[in-house]
């Protein structure tokens, strides 16, 4: 079987979860030549995030994952942007319609995913997870002091708006610097790591800063940095507003440095940074996912992924 | 008799001023003394509270576990308390371990805007049957209505109580009385005040609080603190004693104890150095001193103006990777200045 390309042909997505998160999806996914959202979900027609999809001219509904079982054929992949405690309920149901999920939460359950780490990989799970925000911003860097140095001891600092931080970031902290330092585990086969989530409240609000410190043997800066180059850029192509700010300094027995992440002001400000990167991400992945299931549409059966 | 409740943060606030350096022996010979004053409660741990120890706000030399340890083995009548922030600390990694080495009394911590961080650690401690306060810090960087809030959210959480923290000792008198006031008039739980002497204020500082409705105070031995150091407890004590308060410690043991604190917790007393008096009016975390002075003497900038610019960044605790960014920013402006 040849495989056809088909590149005016769009993945149809469904958003699950009408908060801050879903809502912003909707934007990227909308700006996205690879993808088009068919259903955007919440729990109620009045939500903010419900409004917004109906301004933009988004099918929309407020049965919650009633939605994807009563009409299955809606969508191919589903973006949960609910909670980690919806997901566990969500996963059984859309894994059995057959659905790519992308899962928001801090669930735990999926295979845990950085696009700047995993592009060159060929897996693709059917159930992925974004880590956390500051997962996103981190693991890049620390995947690459990792693969230049002997390392004993990661950590991963992030600083963000207090505006930006919403009821259920504030309830589920743990979650979240469990889910990162797993993660910055997982990607740099460093065993000590810590993570650290810091709200700062000051008005006007603050961007998104994210600090990178490694406990190293020997220090090889000459290596780290030509890579860190291509990395950088290799981000930005999917996350614009991602800047270098502290380039790497070894201080003592440690590399420092330090990044700063703007969002591109789609459905909250451009300080909401956190939002903007995970959500970059998780479109970047859809995008990916996309392209591969669409090579194959001419075909007469399905391409195994 | 007027009565109030003591805390005593020397073995846990003192440690900022020796970089998270206390050993074994320290907390054991400063536990013992505090017990037989009859301290009433006893706080141990790396300066930031449990789970701190990191690159971020510095490695300590003792562990959570060590540091409980010791202290629980030399506190017979006193309480041992811990101070905990949802920042640094999680339930299952540091929260419930340090309550099963016989924790009695638990802050749990945010910066003062945010006390719904410290909903799920309050209600935890809570449900474990130990005594819970919330801690609100860097308070002169809100409202004392925002604060009033902020303490009622503690206290809908289930927290015995809201300590507030002036953390970097920029507060005058007037400002001490108006917020607490203010607040001891709006919620039914005790209302704390943590000071700092960065401007040479902490014992006054205390005392207003007291009048204006405070009815926990915190104190370290010969002020053995962040920055310029707390409240110097001994002197608390006698002033105390001195207005007619009740609070359950021995005077002349209290002053033996900080003999002790003096002789083996600290290279220098706490005095009140030109930077501490700029961190207290740029307001900034008095924590940040140690971290200030090595990224100004490393950059080849002058710590006075790193705190400014800290200051005018808004910069929190928890934030001192800011600082090196900062520290660098001064740098190649003066190397700048210099090329032009």
């Amino acid at each position: 079987m040849t495989p056809t390309p088909a590149p005016n042909q769009k993945l149809k997505v469904a958003i699950l979860g009408s908060g801050n998160i879903g809502a912003d999806l909707l934007i990227k996914v909308m700006r996205s030549p690879h993808l088009e959202c068919s259903l955007f979900i919440g729990r109620n027609l009045d939500s903010n995030g419900i409004q917004a999809a109906r301004r933009l001219g988004v099918n929309v509904s407020d049965k919650s994952i009633d939605a994807i079982i009563q009409d299955p054929g809606c969508c191919e992949l589903v973006f949960d942007a609910t909670s980690a405690k919806d997901h566990l309920r969500h996963w059984p149901i859309l894994e059995k319609l057959g659905k790519m999920v992308i899962d928001m939460t801090p669930s735990k359950l999926g295979v845990m995913t950085v696009p700047a780490v995993d592009f060159a990989s060929d897996i693709m799970d059917r159930n992925v997870n974004m880590v956390s925000c500051g997962g996103q911003a981190s693991i890049p860097l620390a995947n690459l002091i990792a693969k230049t140095h002997e390392v004993e001891y990661i950590e991963v600092v992030s600083s963000i708006a207090s505006k930006s931080a919403g009821p259920a970031t504030r309830v589920n902290l743990d979650e979240y610097i469990e889910t990162t330092e797993a993660a910055l585990q997982a990607f740099t086969g460093c065993k000590k790591t810590k993570t650290i989530l810091i709200l700062n409240p000051a008005d006007p609000a603050i961007d998104m800063q994210t600090t990178v410190s490694a406990k190293v043997k020997k220090p090889n800066l000459e290596a780290l940095e030509p890579m860190l180059k291509v990395l950088l850029a290799r981000i930005q192509s999917y996350v614009p507003g991602y800047e270098l700010i502290v380039p790497p300094v070894y201080q003592g027995d440690r590399i420092f440095l330090m990044v700063r992440v703007r969002g591109r002001g789609d459905y909250l400000p451009t300080y909401a940074g956190n939002l903007d990167i995970i959500n970059c991400a998780a479109v970047a992945t859809a995008e990916k996912y996309a392209q591969k299931k669409l090579k194959f549409v001419g075909g007469a059966e399905e391409a195994r992924l | 008799m007027k009565k109030v409740l003591i805390s005593d943060p020397t073995l846990r606030d003192g440690n900022h001023a020796v970089h998270h350096q206390l050993n074994a022996d320290q907390v054991a010979a400063y536990a013992a003394a505090a017990d037989a004053a009859g301290v009433p409660i006893v706080e141990v741990g790396h300066g930031n509270g449990l789970g701190a120890s990191s690159l971020q706000v510095g490695m300590g030399l003792l562990s959570d576990a060590e540091m409980l340890t010791v202290a629980k083995k030399n506190l017979k009548r006193s309480k041992l308390g811990i101070h905990c922030m949802p920042s640094f600390a999680t339930i299952n990694r540091d929260l419930q371990p340090a309550l099963d080495m016989g924790v009695d009394v638990v802050r749990v911590g945010s910066h003062c805007t945010e006390a719904d961080v410290t909903e799920r650690q309050i209600r935890y401690v809570s449900s474990k049957g130990k005594e819970v306060f919330g801690a609100l810090m860097m308070i002169h960087m809100t409202s004392k209505e925002r604060l009033a809030e902020e303490c009622r959210k503690m206290e809908s959480y289930g927290a015995n109580g809201v300590i507030l923290l002036d953390s970097v000792g920029g507060f005058l008198p007037n400002d001490v009385r108006n917020t607490v006031e203010h607040i001891v008039s709006r919620v039914k739980i005790p209302i704390g005040f943590h000071a700092h002497n960065n401007l040479g204020l902490a014992v006054g500082n205390s005392i207003a609080a007291l009048e204006a409705g405070a009815g926990i105070l915190d104190g370290s031995a010969r002020g053995f603190g962040a920055g310029a150091g707390n409240t110097q407890l001994e002197v608390l004590v006698a002033v105390l004693r001195k207005l007619g308060y009740e609070t359950g410690i021995d005077l002349y043991k209290m002053l033996d104890a900080a003999d002790v604190a003096e002789k083996e917790l600290m290279k220098v007393v706490p005095t009140i150095g030109g930077v501490s008096i700029v961190s207290g009016l740029a307001g900034v975390f008095s924590g940040f001193k140690k971290h200030v002075e090595r990224a100004a003497v490393q950059y080849g900038v002058d710590p006075r103006d790193i705190f400014f610019e800290l200051g005018r960044r808004k910069i929190v605790a928890g934030q001192e990777d800011c600082i090196i960014e900062v520290a660098i920013n001064l740098s190649s402006q003066k190397e700048r200045i210099r090329a032009n």
